[in-house]
Parts: C-alpha cells; structure tokens; sequence
C-alpha cells in the first residue's frame, strides 16, 4: 500500500501517513484534481455553517457574555452559568422538567416505535401500509395535537371531564390543563402521541430490509421463539437502525416545547409546565438578553450531546 | 413479488397462536389510542353548534354540517391580512424550501458518498452530530446571524435554514451509497464529468430518496408558524404562514373548538397525502438510514 501510486482511475484516499516534503503538496494536488466534487458540496456546507455549526460555536462564546443586542457583548466569564445553576429557580424547575420528559417519554417512545414497527411487520403488506400511515400520521399532520385542548378541556364539555363525570368518577369538572397535577402527565401523553416519527419509519424499513435466511438459519440453529429471535437475531441485525432511531428519539425528546407551550400557555401555572427550551426562549425572544439564553443553550447542547454518546455506547451492547 | 412473499410467510417459524392473538390485540390498542383523537377531530369539524354543547357531550357527529369551515374563513374575512395572503406564503416558503433543500443535499451528498476527496469525513462527521441537537439549541444565536445578515423578517429567514437541514443530507448520502462503483466508473471512462455523472446517472437513481426529503422537509415547513422558531424570524403580519394564523386566531375558547378542528384538519391533509403516495419510497430510503457503529 504505497499511498504515493495514485490507483489507475482512483485517487488517493488520504494524504501519506509519513511526514514527507510533498505531502501538502500531495494533498493539494488531489484537492484540486477532486474540485468538482468541493463545487458540488459549496452551497449546502456554506448554509449548514452559517445555519448550524456556526450558531453552535457562536452560542458558546456568547455564553461568557452580557449580550442584549443594542450593545456590544461585554465578558462576564462564568456569571451566567453560575446564576442558571444557583439563582435561577426557574431554571432548575425546567431542568428537572425537561429530564422527566426525557427519562419518561425518551425511552417509552424509543421502545414504543420499536415494538409497534416489530409487530406491524408481521402483518400482510398492504394492511401494514394501512397501519403504518395511522401510527405515523400524528408526527406529520402539523397542529392536529390541538385537538387534545379541547378532549382535555376544563369544563363539563370537555371530552374526559365528561366521560369521567358521567361515570361517577368525579363529581365536577378538573381544570385539566390549568392544574399543575396533571399538566405535565397530558403533555407527556400528547408528546408520546406526536413520538412516532422518523424513527418509527427507520424500524419499519430496517426490519423489511432484513435478511430473512437469518431467522431461518436461526430456527434450524435452536432458536425456540419469537423473543429469541428478536434479542439473538432481528435486535443485532437492527443495530445501525437503532442508532439512528437513538439519536433522533433523545433530540426530540429533549426539545419538548411547542406542545408545552401551546397546551397550557406560557407561563405555564406554576411552571409546571417550564422545559429548558421555553426558558431559552423566554430570555431569548422576549428579555433579550442573549447572553444568558446562549448559556442555556450551551446546557441544552452538552446534554443532548452526552446523552446521545451514552445511549449509544450502550445499544453497542444489544444481543450480545 | 407478491407470490415469493406469500411462499416465505407460509415458511415462517417459531409463531404461536396464543401470541399471535395477543400481539393483535396489543396493536389494535394502540391503533385506537392513535385514531381517537382524529376521529374525534373530525368529527368535531362537522359538528353544528348546538350539538357542541350537548351534556354529556357525543363522541360521534350526528347531523355533519360544513358551517364550522364556514365559520373559519369568516373569522378570516374580518382579519387584517386576507387568508388567501397566509396560503400562498406557506406554500411559497414551502415548495421553496423542500426543493433547494433536496437539490442541494444531493449536490452534497454524492460527493461524500462516491467522491475520494480530502475533509469528506470531517464534513459528514458534523453532519452526523448535528443529528445529536435540535434545532432548538441554535435557535437563538441564528435569530442573531439573520439579524447581522439582514435576512429577519423575510421569507429566507425560513427558507434558508431549511435548505441546509441536515437529517436530509445524511438519508440521502446513505441512500447514494448503495449505487454500484462500476456504474460511474464506467461513465467516468467514456469521459463523462463529476457534474454529467451526477445529474444524468446519479439523480434519477436516488428518486426515492428525493420523494422522502420531500416529505420530511415539506413538513417541517408546513406547519412553521406556530412553533417557536418561524414564530421569532418573522414578525410582520403579512409574511406570516397559515399554521401561525389559525394558531394565533383560534387559540383558546371552547366555543372555537368547531373552527379550530377545521383549521387542523385543513393543514394535515396535504402532508399527509404527499405521505401516502411516497410511503414506499420512503420506507425504501428508510432501510438504509443505519449509523455505522
């Protein structure tokens, strides 16, 4: 393998691995010789920095800062995160609000999506494309979740205020959205609704694209049921798929905030109903002071992040 | 197609009846717990008044009527903006949006799946990670860099960011590397450019991949509006998209729940119908969306 001899109609995959003289120069030649290829990727990467990574690092120098936009930033070192974690009481209530979130609707999602796209696999095809539309349909169909407000609204019309009064559960009607008690549990239940989204889809495709001569091969090598073949067979022959249902179940799950808001009001009573990302937007969008938002974002970042790392060191370890 | 799959379902091993039964009903809950709310909404879009407020309250409409959507756009002829103003700004932003979006992940996307060149794995590795945070972390700071580039307020502040989603990117990559090598080898020797291989070979291979950034990126901008970004970038009235203005109109009080299940159920029918004729394309795309661990 020496990297020097370009392949015929191939170019050199890296540059060599041996500090030589030409080495940038290697690199540049190849980098100039592949220029369509950088023409190509131009306009989508100029957008993606400006749009994503870009904000990203940005997010993080402001972080340090005292920004309200009118005036220059001014350095303000670790202020804002000492004053998120032991001021900012609100803070801590949407921390400990957007963990219940993701520890409770995280999970219960990922393996809802899981299990349900399992069991729809089972059935005849045209039946399953019935199905899957009715599972998938609520993660698309944009403010449709609003229809919960009104089966979940506080007087006697309300659908569940009804069901219950009428049965003798309750006596007269619960303010189901206005009650920190319950607040969080419907928003949950909403959110659990809305869940079944590209990562449901991830499974239904990565268990059709299974190969099927391996569960065959499975029940001639012992395998006596369903559970074992779905931990010794489908769940590793699943696993870059669960990755990748991993990561976009943790993102959405962190970001609970739209359902919030637009259920019970922000402020939610109480901040019952407070998650890291209507705080964010609170100092971002209507106090202005970015700095302190840029520092909240920052805490957003490093614990969608982190998660993410965990979760998938640990589905390394599925069906082993 | 539909012989062979039938001949392997009759093969299948290791099922019980017991189970079968119960995996059955197990998913028929869940299909209520996920139809009730539609049929419910529905079903409240065609209800009358007076039916509204009957004690206790009937699941099921018993005289539909069309007034609720009556009602709707007569909410919509005393506003200021026309609705016809808010239709054809979410469609705008929309089509837009969905088709730079999937002409330039598919620019990007062939050179890191087929292309040996330099930085290719540190440009999808970001990529890859910017799968890991919402968008809602760089909400703010992006608010900041349409301010300094002049885009607030306008219809790239929702159009731009879109293009450059990055979900679509990876699916598509993936997707890409599945074409065989010897195919663009073979064009690359009769001469043909990166540019020729890319639109004439590679494009019309990857249609189900479009179809599904399609689907995944129109949605996204279709229901902008009411969630906390669109709502930021955009303040004037007039640019301002329908699922913002039926939010903003409708929100609060039980006697708009009619127009209100209208409204809903006027905004999810065309997502879902572009869904319904892509589904297995998308599903096709799907099976090749894995992480490599």
């Amino acid at each position: 393998m020496n990297a020097s001899i370009p392949e015929p109609g191939r170019v050199v995959p890296s540059p060599a691995p041996k500090r030589q003289p030409g080495k940038y120069a290697e690199l540049w030649k190849t980098m100039k010789q592949q220029k369509q290829g950088y023409v190509l990727l131009a306009p989508y990467f100029i957008l993606f920095f400006i749009f994503t990574a870009f904000p990203v690092v940005m997010a993080f120098a402001l972080s340090f800062t005292y920004y309200n936009v009118l005036e220059s930033p001014k350095w303000v070192g670790w202020e804002n995160y000492a004053t998120l974690f032991l001021k900012d009481e609100i803070f801590l209530v949407a921390l400990k609000n957007t963990l219940l979130f993701a520890l409770i609707t995280g999970p219960l999602s990922y393996i809802a999506c899981f299990m349900l796209a399992w069991l729809i696999n089972e059935l005849s095809p045209k039946i399953r494309a019935v199905v899957t539309l009715l599972f998938y349909a609520p993660s698309i169909s944009g403010n449709v979740y609003l229809i919960w407000q009104v089966a979940f609204s506080g007087d006697s019309f309300g659908y569940v205020n009804a069901f219950l009064m009428k049965w003798g559960f309750i006596l007269e009607p619960i303010q189901w959205l206005q009650d920190p008690k319950y607040m969080l549990i419907i928003i949950m239940i909403v959110q659990l609704w809305l869940s079944l989204g590209t990562a449901f889809l991830a499974f239904i495709a990565g268990l059709q694209s299974m190969d099927r001569t391996l569960i065959e091969a499975g029940a001639i090598d012992g395998v006596k049921n369903r559970w074992q073949e779905l931990w010794y067979i489908t769940l590793p022959s699943m696993r870059p798929q669960l990755l990748f249902g991993a990561v976009m179940q943790i993102s959405s799950s962190f970001a609970v905030a739209e359902v919030a808001t637009s259920m019970v009001g922000f402020p939610s009573p109480q901040y019952a109903a407070h998650t890291i990302v209507t705080h964010l937007n609170d100092y971002g969008t209507i106090r202005f002071e970015m700095g302190y938002a840029c520092a909240i974002a920052t805490i957003l970042f490093v614990i969608m992040l982190g998660s993410n790392m965990i979760i998938q060191r640990l589905l390394r370890k599925v069906g082993e | 197609m539909q012989l062979q799959f039938r001949l392997r379902r009759e093969k299948k091993v290791n099922r019980s009846m017991p189970v079968d039964i119960a995996i059955f009903v197990l998913l028929a809950a869940a299909g209520a717990f996920m139809a009730v709310p539609f049929v419910f909404m529905i079903s409240t879009a065609l209800k009358p008044l007076d039916e509204m407020f009957l004690f206790p309250p009937t699941f099921i409409v018993r005289t539909p009527t069309l007034d609720n959507f009556y009602d709707l756009f007569l909410i919509f002829a005393n506003s200021w903006v026309p609705l016809s103003r808010y239709i054809f700004n979410t469609f705008f932003v929309a089509f837009l949006g969905t088709a730079g979006h999937v002409i330039l992940a598919s620019m990007a996307a062939y050179p890191l799946a087929k292309m040996n060149i330099p930085g290719k794995n540190f440009l999808f590795g970001l990529v890859v990670l910017s799968l890991m945070f919402a968008s809602q972390v760089t909400s703010i700071p992006t608010y900041l860099t349409m301010t300094w580039v002049g885009l607030l307020n306008t219809y790239w502040s929702l159009i731009f960011p879109a293009f450059a989603t990055s979900l679509g990117l990876f699916l598509m990559k993936q997707f890409m590397e599945q074409i065989p090598d010897s195919l663009l080898e073979a064009a690359k020797i009769d001469g043909a450019s990166e540019y020729r291989i890319f639109w004439k070979i590679v494009m019309p291979i990857v249609k189900p991949a479009w179809l599904t950034l399609i689907i995944f990126s129109f949605k996204g901008l279709w229901g902008t509006g009411s969630g906390s970004q669109g709502a930021s970038y955009i303040y004037s009235e007039q640019l301002k998209t329908m699922d913002y203005a039926f939010s903003q109109i409708l929100s609060g009080g039980f006697v708009r729940s009619g127009p209100m299940a209208a409204a809903a159920l006027i905004m999810m029918i065309v997502p879902v119908a572009i869904f319904i004729f892509t589904q297995s394309n998308v599903i096709q795309t799907m099976s090749t969306s894995g992480m490599k661990d």
